[in-house]
Formats: structure tokens, C-alpha cells, sequence
């Protein structure tokens, strides 16, 4: 066999992927706040599950958000090899082929929805196939290249794990998590439109029409503004339907007033150099605050179940 | 039928079959996984109700 032969197949059928460059694909860091609302939404479900079908139900969940990141990276290969914040990402960067991450994306979303019907029920798998599909298809092939509303409408994909953690509980939907569901889909623009502020060099090489890119850096400073006026209040409605107490009043009234201030720097910052600060203090701020509220209704799902174990009871 | 030659095939370079290795161990860590999650799905959804089916 010639030598160019054996180099082209070598460049064609070998692979030096690991499994840490498989792992990168499922967009572990995205999957951390999707296992933690999923988690929230299946302990406040009323009803019992048994804790080993509740772990499989959340590992299915996390699992089809992983099959979801995987799939929009092979979607996005040639625009993530064009954008610094994603060039280094396992297609980009040469590790893993886009075949390699579509078999793996197609793989895990099936295997996740079956595990997840056969473990709880189907109206759970519904769900998180559609959004699998939702994120994959709708937000990446439909959207993303298409509107600056992208990640407004996108935004319901990764709003969508405490509906599932809930329905694998109850096999129904309830206000109670749709109200979950409204709190982060309000929550994803100002801390998206905060990062594409600061990245819109990036997005704008890529060519995808973020909202700076679009309508503009006053527009968008406003509308981030907008939405976090309308998150914080909304925000405290668990606590007017009494499913949430003390605690998470306390992160939803001080969270919430520190999201108005970061929203009101970033309005009125003078220079680019402070602007770039105050959409960083958002960007990384609005992830903390979004943990706060859902560490804060497990704080107190705990305080309820640990209570009445309690010598002379608490709480 | 033999030519004296053996075919050389393509030969893996160290770091490929390192990388091979690694990937076959996760995959054999993925499946041993996936054999105790569905025997444990089976056993606590189903619990005694497992025995229990006509003959």
C-alpha cells in the first residue's frame, strides 16, 4: 500500500479522541443547572418516588441535555471553529469528527427518552424529547442563524428540566412548575444578551444575529433591563402560590435587587471598559442568582422533610 | 499463497492505541453501567411483583 494511501486513511478512519473530549460535548458545565432545576422540580412533586428511580430520572434528564449539547455541536462545528469563546470546543479543535458527535447526540437522546419512560412514565420521555428536539432543531437549525429573538424562544429548552423532574413524579403537568419554567425562561435573555454585549465581535464574525448585532448595543442594554423587571417580581411568585417560604424570600427579594443593579449598570454604564464589567457582574451573577432561588425551595424541601425527625420538632 | 511480504495493514502510532484503549474502557464502564442501572429499574419498580407472573 502506497504511503499516501495509508495517509489518507489514517486521516479518515483513526481516531485520537478521549473520552474527556466525548464527556465536552455534553456541555457538562449547561448540565449542571439542568441536573440541579430538574432535581428541584422532582423533590417538590407531591407524591413519593422511590430515590432510585428519582436518580435514574434525573441521570435520563441529564444525560438527554448532554444528547442536546452534542447535537447542537455538531450542528455548529464551522461556526464554533470561528468564534474564539468556542474554537477550542472537540469538532473545532480536531478531536472528534462531526459523524463521530451526531451518532453520539442521536445515541444518548434515545437511550436517555427510553430509560426515562420505561423508569417513570411517558409524559416525562414526551417532554424531554421535545426538548432535545426543541433545543436541537428549533433553537440550532431554526433559530439561532435566523432571529434575534434566538435565545428568547430557545430559552424554553433549557427552561424545561424542573417540568420534567416534576412530571416524572406526578405523569402530569401543575402551575407549580410551569411557574418554574416561566422564572428561567425570563431569565435566560438578560444573562444571554449580557454575554452577546460583550462577545458581539464574536457572534457578528460567526454571522448570528444576536441582539447587539442586530438592534444594536442601546437597544440591547435596554432590553435586559426590561426583562429583569420583569424576572424579579416574577420570581417571587412562588411565594404568593405558598410553595415557597422564608428562604427563598430572602434570595428572591436580595437576588433579585442585586439583578436590578447589575441591569441598571450595564443601562447606564459610560465607557466600554465599564459596560464589559457590568455584563460580566450579569453574566456570572444571573447563574448565581437563578442557584440561589432553586437551592433556596430545596433548602426548604429539606427543612420540611428533616423537621419532624427533629427532637421537639422545628420550623 | 505466499508472496514473502506479510501486508502491513495501517499501523495505530502509540498515542492512537492509547487513545483507542482509553475510549474502549469508558465504553466498557458505559455498558457494565448501563446492565446495573436496568437491572436496578427492574428490581425497585417492579420490586416482588417481579416473581409474581402465571406460569
Amino acid at each position: 500500500m502506497s504511503d499516501l494511501g495509508a495517509d489518507l486513511r489514517r486521516e479518515t478512519l483513526i481516531s485520537n479522541a478521549d473520552p474527556a473530549d466525548f464527556l465536552a460535548l455534553l456541555k457538562p458545565r449547561v448540565m449542571s443547572l439542568v441536573v440541579f432545576t430538574a432535581l428541584v422540580g422532582l423533590l417538590l412533586a407531591p407524591g413519593a418516588i422511590h430515590p432510585v428511580i428519582g436518580a435514574t430520572a434525573i441521570l435520563a434528564i441529564a444525560v438527554g441535555g448532554g444528547a442536546s449539547g452534542a447535537l447542537n455541536m455538531w450542528y455548529e462545528a464551522e461556526t464554533d471553529a470561528l468564534m474564539r469563546r468556542t474554537a477550542n470546543r472537540p469538532i473545532p479543535a480536531g478531536r472528534v469528527t462531526r459523524e463521530e458527535a451526531l451518532a453520539f447526540g442521536l445515541c444518548l437522546a434515545f437511550f436517555s427518552v427510553m430509560v426515562l419512560g420505561l423508569a417513570t412514565n411517558w409524559v416525562a420521555a414526551g417532554l424531554l424529547a421535545f426538548t432535545i428536539f426543541f433545543y436541537a432543531v428549533v433553537y440550532t437549525m431554526l433559530l439561532k442563524r435566523r432571529t434575534a429573538q434566538n435565545i428568547v424562544i430557545g430559552g424554553a429548552a433549557g427552561a424545561l428540566p424542573p417540568v420534567i423532574g416534576w412530571a416524572a413524579v406526578t405523569g402530569s403537568l401543575a402551575v407549580e412548575p410551569l411557574v418554574l419554567f416561566a422564572i428561567i425562561f425570563l431569565w435566560t435573555p438578560p444573562h444571554f444578551w449580557a454575554l452577546a454585549l460583550v462577545k458581539s465581535g464574536d457572534y457578528g464574525r460567526a454571522g448570528i444575529p444576536m441582539l447587539p448585532n442586530v438592534a444594536g448595543e442601546r437597544a440591547t442594554r435596554m432590553q435586559i433591563l426590561l426583562y429583569t423587571l420583569v424576572l424579579v417580581p416574577f420570581a417571587l411568585v412562588p411565594l404568593a402560590l405558598g410553595f415557597a417560604g422564608p428562604v427563598y424570600a430572602v434570595a428572591g427579594f436580595g437576588g433579585g435587587l442585586l439583578m436590578l443593579v447589575w441591569a441598571f449598570a450595564i443601562l447606564r454604564a459610560p465607557t466600554p471598559d465599564r459596560l464589559a464589567r457590568a455584563c460580566w457582574r450579569m453574566f456570572g451573577g444571573s447563574i448565581l442568582y437563578l442557584f440561589a432561588l432553586f437551592a433556596a425551595l430545596l433548602l426548604e424541601w429539606s427543612a420540611g422533610r428533616l423537621a419532624p425527625l427533629l427532637p421537639g420538632g422545628w420550623a | 499463497m505466499t508472496t514473502g511480504e506479510e501486508p502491513e495493514g495501517l499501523r495505530l502510532t502509540a498515542a492512537e492505541e492509547a487513545s483507542r484503549r482509553r475510549r474502549n474502557r469508558a465504553i466498557g464502564l458505559a455498558v457494565a453501567a448501563l446492565c446495573l442501572l436496568f437491572y436496578a429499574i427492574t428490581v425497585f419498580k417492579m420490586g416482588p411483583a417481579i416473581l409474581s407472573r402465571p406460569m
